[in-house]
C-alpha cells in the first residue's frame, strides 16, 4: 500500500483535507513529502490552517528552509549573470530557480538543488570558459564520463563552484540530441521572456512542456512527483491568465515533437492532483505504470516496487540512445564499477 | 516497518523504524525514562534497514537512512545496531534542523547559566559533560547545543551520552549507580558504551538555559587556560555548527551575537580532574 504518497497528493491538492489526518497520517505524509522534497511545497500550500502543534512547527522550519533556499537560489543565478554577462549572449533560467525568480506558484517552497541554465549551443564553449574563470571547476574527474557528456548530452558536464559549493548545470538544450524527441532550441530561446536584469525563463508553455520532457521523455521518473506538482501549478496560474493555454500549449508541444510527454504528463497531473486541461485519449497500461512509478514510496520512505523502478530506469535509457550505443555505454559503465568495487 | 519507536529528546522527536528486533529493543530500554513525541507526531524518521534483503539473515548490516541521508553513509553490523540508530539519529539534526543553531558541543547546566564545551572527536567533550553531571550539573546534552536564534538561548538536548574506550571506565566509576548501555566493542569511533542521563537531566529538558561560557577543552596537553576572542570563537563554532550555512542571515546572527555575549577560553587538560577544577573555579 502506499496511502502516504497518495495522501500527500490530495494534501497538495486539497490543502482542506487536511482536518482528516490523524497522527499517524500526518507523520507517514511529512516523510513521503520530504523524500520527495515537497515538504516546502506543503508547507506553503497549508500555511495559515490550524492544524497539531507539531506539524506546524515542523512546516514553520520548512517554510523558513524554503525562502533560505530561495534566496540562496537568486544569488547563485545572479553570480551565474555576473560571470555569462561579458558574452552577450541570451542566458535562460530553468526549472525551479527560474519558478522563484520570476515569482510563480510553481516556485512556493518549491527545493532548488543546482541552477539550470540554457545558453545557445554556439556559446557553450565560451560560457563554460567564463564559468571557470570565475570559479567553477568540474566536478567529475571520470574521462569516460566527461567525454560522454560532452559528445552525447544536452548540458556540460555540471561545474561546482568551489567556494559556494553549489552545482550548475549548462544546458544549450533540454534533451539528449540522441533522444527520440527532438526539441526545437532556438525556439526555446527566441520565445524566453525577460526578467530585466539580462536573465530570462521559458514562455509560459516551454516551461511546461520542459517539465513535461524530463518526466516522460528523458528521466526514470525518480523525483517525478515534485516535476508533476510544478506541472499543475503552471498549468493553474497560465490557465488563470488566459483560458487559451491549453490550446496554445498543444500547439507549442508539436513544435517540440513533444506532444506525448505533454499529454502524459497533463494525464498523470490530472489523475494525482486533479489539474484542468485534460488532453485526449488514455493509455490505460502507460498511464497506470506512471502513477504507479511515481507513487512508489511508503510511510517510512522508502521506494516501493522494484521491478516499476527497474522498468522505467531501463526505459530512460532507452529512450536517450539507440540500442548499440546503450549496450556500449552500460558496458563500460558497469565494467568501470566493477573495477572501483574491487 | 517491523519494529518501531518513537521518542522525543528534549524538542526534538523521532521515529525510528528497524528491520531486526534488537535495535529497538535496546532503544526501548535505554530510552525508557524518556517522553513520548508531543501530538504521537515525530520531527523525524529513521530507517534502519538491511542494506540487501538477504542481510537481514545473513551477516545481518545495517544502512543508516531517514529522512535526510548522507549518500555515502557505511553500513554497520546488527551488533552495532544502537549505534547506528544513534548515528542516524544525530544525522537528522545535523542534516535537517532548522529551527535551530546546532553547536557540536556538550553543555552543562546549573542555576540557570550553561557551560558549552565544543571541540573535535576526543577533546572530552561526553566525558567531562558525563563527569560533571556526577559532580551536580545538570546534562544537557553531549552531542548537540541548540541555539534558539529568537532567544539566544539553549535547549537540552539530552540523548544517550556516547563514551569510548578509557572514558567508560573513568564515567563508570565516577557514576556507579548509572544506567549504561551494551558495550559495543571496534566500532569505527572505538569501543563505545552509552550512559543514560540521569533523572535530572530528564526532568529539567524542556527547561532552556543562557550561555555563560564558551570552552574549547583540549586533551592531553600540560594545563593552560587561554582567552578566545570572539572573531576566532565565531570562526570555530562556524566549523562546528552543522547547519549554519543552511540558517542563512538567521544562524549569522544567531552565532554574532552568542559569541558577543558568551566569553570563551580554550582549556588545555592533561587528565579529567584538572579540567573539573578549571570548569568548575
Amino acid at each position: 500500500m502506499n496511502g502516504a504518497a497518495h495522501l500527500l497528493c490530495r494534501l497538495l491538492a486539497m490543502p482542506e483535507t487536511a482536518r482528516t489526518l490523524d497522527a499517524r497520517q500526518w507523520g507517514e505524509v511529512m516523510t513521503v513529502a520530504r523524500a520527495e522534497l515537497l515538504i516546502g511545497s506543503l508547507a506553503f500550500r497549508l500555511r495559515g490552517m490550524v492544524l497539531p502543534e507539531r506539524v506546524e512547527a515542523i512546516l514553520a522550519a520548512a517554510i523558513r528552509s524554503a525562502e533560505e533556499g530561495r534566496r540562496q537560489a537568486l544569488w547563485e543565478a545572479e553570480m551565474a549573470r555576473r560571470a555569462l554577462a561579458p558574452l552577450g549572449c541570451p542566458v535562460a533560467l530553468l526549472k525551479g530557480t527560474a519558478f522563484v525568480a520570476a515569482g510563480l506558484d510553481a516556485g512556493q517552497g518549491r527545493h532548488i538543488g543546482d541552477l539550470d541554465i540554457l545558453v545557445p549551443r554556439a556559446s557553450l564553449d565560451a560560457a563554460e570558459a567564463a564559468l571557470l574563470g570565475a570559479g567553477w571547476e568540474w566536478v567529475k574527474p571520470d574521462p569516460y564520463d566527461d567525454a560522454y557528456y560532452r559528445r552525447w548530452m544536452h548540458e556540460l558536464p555540471p561545474l561546482i563552484h568551489r567556494e559556494r559549493d553549489r552545482m550548475i548545470d549548462v544546458h544549450h538544450t533540454i534533451l539528449p540530441p540522441t533522444a527520440r524527441t527532438t526539441p526545437d532550441a532556438a525556439k526555446l530561446l527566441a520565445a524566453a521572456e525577460p526578467l530585466g536584469n539580462g536573465l530570462s525563463i521559458l514562455s509560459p508553455e516551454d516551461m511546461v512542456i520542459h517539465a513535461a520532457i524530463h518526466l516522460f521523455a528523458d528521466g526514470d521518473l525518480s523525483g517525478g512527483l515534485r516535476n508533476l506538482w510544478d506541472i499543475d501549478r503552471l498549468v493553474r496560474e497560465c490557465i488563470a491568465r488566459d483560458a487559451d493555454y491549453p490550446a496554445g500549449l498543444a500547439a507549442r508541444a508539436a513544435e517540440h515533437q513533444a506532444e506525448r510527454a505533454v499529454a502524459r504528463a497533463l494525464r498523470a497531473a490530472h489523475a494525482l492532483f486533479d489539474t484542468p486541461a485534460l488532453p485526449g485519449k488514455a493509455e490505460r497500461l502507460f498511464d497506470a505504470a506512471a502513477r504507479r512509478r511515481l507513487l512508489a514510496r511508503d510511510g517510512w520512505g522508502r521506494g516501493t516496487r522494484p521491478a516499476t523502478r527497474l522498468a522505467f530506469y531501463v526505459r530512460s535509457h532507452w529512450l536517450r540512445m539507440p540500442p548499440a550505443m546503450l549496450a556500449r555505454h552500460l558496458w563500460i559503465k558497469f565494467m568501470r564499477d566493477r573495477r572501483a568495487g574491487a | 516497518m517491523r519494529h518501531v519507536f518513537s521518542v522525543r529528546i528534549g524538542p526534538v522527536s523521532f521515529r525510528v523504524g528497524s528491520d531486526w528486533r534488537g535495535p529497538v529493543e535496546q532503544l526501548r530500554a535505554l530510552y525508557a525514562d524518556h517522553p513520548a513525541p508531543v501530538d504521537g507526531i515525530a520531527d523525524y524518521t529513521v530507517r534502519l534497514s538491511a542494506t540487501r534483503p538477504w542481510r537481514r539473515f545473513v551477516r545481518p548490516s545495517v544502512a543508516i537512512a531517514g529522512d535526510y541521508m548522507l549518500p555515502d553513509a557505511a553500513p554497520l553490523p546488527l551488533a552495532h545496531g544502537l549505534l547506528a540508530a544513534e548515528m542516524a539519529m544525530n544525522l537528522q539534526l545535523a542534516l535537517g534542523e532548522r529551527r535551530f543553531l546546532l553547536l557540536h558541543a556538550a553543555t552543562v547546566e546549573r542555576d540557570g547559566r550553561a557551560i558549552v564545551l565544543t571541540g573535535e572527536s576526543g577533546a572530552g567533550k561526553s566525558t567531562l559533560a558525563a563527569l560533571l553531571s556526577a559532580r551536580g550539573w545538570r546534562l544537557m546534552g553531549d552531542e548537540f547545543a541548540l541555539l534558539d536564534p529568537e532567544t539566544g538561548l539553549l535547549h537540552a538536548f539530552p540523548r544517550l551520552v556516547s563514551l569510548k574506550n578509557a572514558a567508560v571506565g573513568v564515567v563508570r566509576r565516577a557514576l556507579p549507580e548509572a544506567r549504561f548501555g551494551p558495550l559495543m566493542a571496534g566500532t569505527p569511533k572505538g569501543d563505545i558504551r552509552h550512559l543514560v542521563p540521569d533523572a535530572v537531566a530528564l526532568a529539567a529538558m524542556d527547561r532552556p538555559a543562557r550561555p555563560v561560557r564558551l570552552v574549547f577543552p583540549r586533551y592531553g596537553f600540560a594545563n593552560d587556560a587561554q582567552p578566545v576572542g570572539a572573531g576566532e570563537a565565531f570562526v570555530r563554532l562556524t566549523q562546528a555548527s552543522t547547519n549554519y550555512v543552511a540558517l542563512g542571515e538567521q544562524g549569522f546572527d544567531a552565532l554574532t551575537r552568542f559569541v558577543r555575549e558568551v566569553p570563551a577560553v580554550a582549556l588545555d587538560y592533561p587528565d579529567a580532574d584538572s579540567a573539573i577544577a578549571a570548569i568548575e573555579g
